[in-house]
C-alpha cells in the first residue's frame, strides 16, 4: 500500500541533514547509508550514495529521472546466477 | 459502421461496449464518454447518428489518451525504468513479474511459456 501523502515522503533525518551540509558546502563526496528506505529527494540529485544492500555497499549516482524512488530499488540484495546444472547437483 | 480513434470500428454493440473495443478505453470510461456526449449508453453503435457519433470522437481526441499515443506512454514509462537501473527496471529486463509476485511457480504471463530443464535419470534400484 502506498504512504499517506499526508505524511509526505519518509527520509532518513540524519541522511538529509548530510545532503544539506554538503549542498551548502558545495562539496560532493559519497555518502555511505544503510537507509534503503529513504526516498530520493530532488536535492539528492547529483551525489553518489554508497547503499549497503546487506553484503556490501553499492555506489548509486542519482539522476533527475531517480526522484521519488527509494535509495533501495538501485542496490539489489539478491544475487542470481542461475540454477546448479542438473549433473552437479546429483554428485554432491 | 462507426469509425473512431483510428483504425477501431465498434458495431452491433451497445455503445459502452463498443467503446471498450479501443486500447485504454474500459468500461468506465466509455460510460463517462456517453453521459458526457449525452447518448444514452444502452444504444446500439449502429443506431448512433453521425452527430453523436461525432461528438464521441471528439471527447476522446480532446480528453483521453488511448492506442498509439497511451501504447507510447507506457513504453517510455519502462524505458525510464530501465534506464535508472532500479528493482522494477531490473525485473523488467529480465521479463519477470514486477511487482513481487512469487516465481516459485505460476507467472507464467511474464514468464511465457515453460522451458523444461531435461530431467534427471531416474536412478535405478
Amino acid at each position: 500500500m502506498a504512504r499517506s501523502l499526508k505524511k509526505g515522503p519518509y527520509i532518513d533525518f540524519r541522511l538529509e541533514n548530510k545532503v544539506e551540509t554538503m549542498n551548502e558546502a558545495g562539496k560532493k563526496s559519497v555518502i555511505k547509508t544503510w537507509s534503503r528506505r529513504s526516498m530520493i529527494s530532488p536535492d539528492f540529485v547529483g551525489h553518489t550514495f554508497a547503499v549497503h544492500n546487506g553484503n556490501k555497499f553499492i555506489p548509486v549516482y542519482v539522476t533527475e529521472n531517480m526522484v521519488g524512488h527509494k535509495l533501495g530499488e538501485f542496490a539489489p540484495t539478491r544475487n542470481f546466477r542461475g540454477h546448479i546444472a542438473k549433473k552437479d547437483k546429483g554428485k554432491r | 459502421m462507426a469509425r473512431i480513434a483510428g483504425v477501431d470500428i465498434p458495431d452491433n454493440k451497445r455503445g459502452e461496449i463498443g467503446l471498450t473495443y479501443i486500447f485504454g478505453i474500459g468500461r468506465r470510461t466509455a460510460q463517462k464518454i456517453l453521459a458526457e456526449a449525452g447518448i444514452n449508453w444502452d444504444k446500439k453503435v449502429s443506431e448512433w447518428t453521425e452527430e453523436e457519433a461525432n461528438a464521441v470522437r471528439l471527447i476522446i481526441t480532446e480528453n483521453i489518451k488511448v492506442e498509439g499515443v497511451l501504447k507510447s506512454e507506457i513504453q517510455l514509462s519502462i524505458k525510464r525504468l530501465l534506464d535508472i537501473g532500479c528493482y522494477r527496471g531490473l525485473r523488467h529486463r529480465k521479463g519477470l513479474p514486477v511487482r513481487g509476485q512469487r516465481t516459485k511457480n505460476n507467472s507464467r504471463t511474464r514468464k511465457g511459456k515453460r522451458k523444461t530443464v531435461a530431467n534427471k535419470k531416474k536412478a535405478t534400484k
